[in-house]
């Protein structure tokens, strides 16, 4: 037997629906026996009715009656058709969701899924990767599995938190990512985890870029470089502790992600290395990300947008010689 | 008390006493006023820092909708909403704090003015975005029927220039699509800030939407606090009876700038003689004499006792500390140890 990461999901939202009567799911096309664009939700609507609930396309409202409900204690869970498409809902996420405590006192817990990232052909407005800008504002907390096992107890975890979070979920890794079953124990959310450790140069990354990562520094290991990869989980929380212990061992820094270049997470990262380690580096700390442009629509181009197997290595090689 | 008799006031148009239903609402409007004249004169002499909206013209509409909403029911004021805020219970120390900065106040300084709310008491905190407090009464609503409780309403007020924006029409439909108990009070105070009518909507009546989006609509004129009892009081009720969302449409005149910052100066002069342009609360009083429902001495003390607990309210917060940046940890979110701290 085994579990996909999107499997994993829906384990996650069966479990919080069984175990928390508070809990329920809004969005669109997920009721019925439809069970949401990607099935994440599939058999749930039969099983719990009235808790996973169909709503018109209307990412504001959605979001906005999310945080209606929590306010009333309950803990919606926001399922976006696409995370692009969470552009729509900003205003309610930015400003009503995460602002609610610091202004009133009271939290406001809701989760946004955001099925997040590019997959072959998905073209400029079903592929992107927001985190950067949610992490940006205040008062939300940011999750992006990179595993199957963290895609089911980080959202077990983001349901439970009192605070609205923003868990983006892969697409990319919702079929082909695998494990032999869901897991017994969890890392503690805003802890970042050394996926393999080594002694040459620190990947820090998350999401779907970790098995980027990891396949390049197999690559680099023939080569003779030991490459550590650490896997943030969380980009806000950002775990910078892990990080800089990861570049006191290597003394090399590659921060790579899936989303644009202009600010975000791998500049986040760089900034902080930059400020409390500057004594650990021995070369220029680097970034990696998906080029300045809208996400191609062909395989040869989006291949090329993102960072790969191919460019991490290549970008690794460049630090490494210096 | 005044402070409180809001939060009793369930009364039931054409079923209560209608003079007594009406005087307590011109209290509310009266006490409205000056607290308003109070802000203003402190804002002119730089006691109030940021901005001070008051809604001279809209206190009828405003104290109607306050009155019929009783504890368990939601309400999201939005900027000209002091008379009905304090119909529901909002005590006038909060709104002194919170516009004068009180680190005692709902806000803590953290945000001022119109922006004060008590979530956990029924009164949701509005942002400055419009129409973004519609779905989260919705949210309100949907939780509260899930969770088995009977009896409530959820009512939230808006503008003219509000009813233009994506989220008002996104609010709207989701609130019918729910089939939450819901009330959407809209008046037309004929300016979005600077920006007449003619530039804001082209339908004959803003009312005339209601039936597209699945609601029962009425139009009321504004100023006479009478129809506002009857027609917004109807609409709470059919709202709590099961009825389908409400959607009243209210006329009157902005009788002040946008804030007290703005001179207004481009209200056209000759909207100014329109009925829609009276004041709601001098006609208010005006038939209180001619029906003989109060004496002068009556509407002195009245007065008198409004100015009382205004200036109390004033004077409680002036004396209170203002927020002290050294004493805040500056977490944005309630889980501490999940709070982003950068060196």
């Amino acid at each position: 037997m085994s579990v996909s990461y999107l499997e994993a999901i829906r384990e996650a939202q069966a479990h919080l629906l069984r175990e928390d009567k508070r809990v329920f799911i809004y969005g669109q096309d997920i009721s019925g026996n439809f069970g949401g664009a990607f099935k994440a939700t599939k058999g749930l609507a039969a099983e719990f009715p009235g808790r996973v609930l169909n709503t018109p396309i209307s990412e504001d409202a959605m979001v906005g009656t999310a945080i209606g409900a929590a306010l009333e204690g309950m803990r919606p869970i926001v399922e976006m058709q696409f995370a692009d498409f969470s552009s729509i809902a900003l205003n309610q996420i930015l400003n009503n969701a995460g602002t609610q405590y610091w202004r009133t006192n009271i939290p406001c817990p809701i989760t946004v899924r955001l099925p997040s990232g590019g997959t072959k052909g998905s073209g400029p407005f079903h592929s992107q990767s927001m985190e950067g800008i949610y992490a940006h504002y205040p008062g939300l907390i940011v999750m992006t599995p990179a595993t199957v096992e963290d895609a089911y107890t980080m959202l077990i975890d983001a349901v439970a938190i009192d605070d609205p979070v923003i868990y983006c979920e892969h697409k990319y890794l919702y079929y082909h990512l695998k494990a032999d079953e869901l897991p017994k124990n969890r890392l503690p959310i805003g802890q970042a985890r050394v996926v393999r450790p080594g002694r040459d140069l620190s990947i820090v990354t998350y999401s779907v870029m970790v098995h980027e990562a990891l396949a390049a520094a197999e690559e680099l290991r023939a080569d003779g470089f030991e490459v550590d990869v650490v896997d943030l989980r969380t980009v806000k929380p950002l775990d910078t502790d892990t990080v800089l212990a990861s570049v006191a061992r290597t003394g090399r820094l590659l921060c790579v992600g899936e989303s644009f270049p202009w600010g975000g997470v791998t500049a986040e990262v760089i900034a902080r290395v930059a400020t409390e380690g500057f004594h650990l580096l021995d070369a220029a700390p680097a970034r990696l990300n998906a080029k300045d442009t809208p996400i191609p629509y062909h395989p040869n181009l989006w291949s090329e947008h993102r960072p790969n197997e191919n460019s991490i290595a290549k970008k690794a090689r460049q630090i490494l010689a210096e | 008390m005044l402070q409180t008799a809001g939060r009793k006031g369930t009364s039931t148009p054409g079923k209560a006493a209608p003079h007594k239903r009406y005087l307590e609402a011109f209290r509310w409007m009266l006490q409205t006023r000056i607290f308003e004249e109070k802000l203003t004169s402190l804002y002119r002499g730089g006691l109030i820092t940021g901005g001070v909206y008051v809604g001279r013209g809209q206190e009828a509409v405003s104290a109607a909708c306050g009155m019929f909403l009783k504890k368990g029911d939601v309400f999201a004021p939005l900027i000209r909403d002091q008379a009905g805020r304090a119909a529901f219970g909002e005590p006038l120390l909060d709104v002194a704090r919170t516009y004068l900065g009180s680190r005692q106040g709902p806000m803590r300084g953290r945000d001022g003015n119109i922006h004060r709310g008590r979530p956990r008491a029924g009164q949701l905190a509005m942002i400055s975005h419009l129409g973004a407090m519609i779905p989260v009464v919705v949210g309100t609503l949907l939780a509260k029927r899930m969770k088995g409780e009977k009896d409530f309403v959820g009512l939230t007020t808006i503008g003219e220039g509000g009813m233009q924006t994506g989220a008002t029409h996104e609010g709207m439909n989701i609130a019918a699509v729910e089939g939450v108990p819901f009330v959407l009070v809209a008046t037309n105070n004929h300016y979005a800030y600077s920006t007449p009518n003619d530039r804001e909507f082209v339908c004959a009546d803003l009312v005339d939407r209601a039936p597209a989006y699945g609601y029962e609509g009425r139009s009321l004129d504004g100023t006479d606090l009478s129809e506002c009892l009857d027609v917004i009081g109807g609409a709470v009720e059919r709202a709590r009876a099961g009825g389908p969302p409400q959607l009243v449409v209210a006329s009157t005149l902005r009788l002040a700038g946008h804030g007290e910052h703005d001179d207004a100066s481009y209200v056209a002069a000759e909207i100014k003689g329109e009925d829609f342009a009276r004041d709601s609360l001098q006609r208010a009083e005006e038939f209180i004499k001619e029906e003989g429902l109060a004496d002068a001495d009556t509407l002195a003390q009245w007065r008198a006792d409004a100015t009382a607990q205004v200036n109390e309210a004033v004077s409680t917060a002036q004396e209170e500390a203002a927020p002290d940046g050294n004493e805040e940890d500056w977490s944005a979110i309630s889980t501490r140890t999940l709070t982003d701290r950068i060196s």
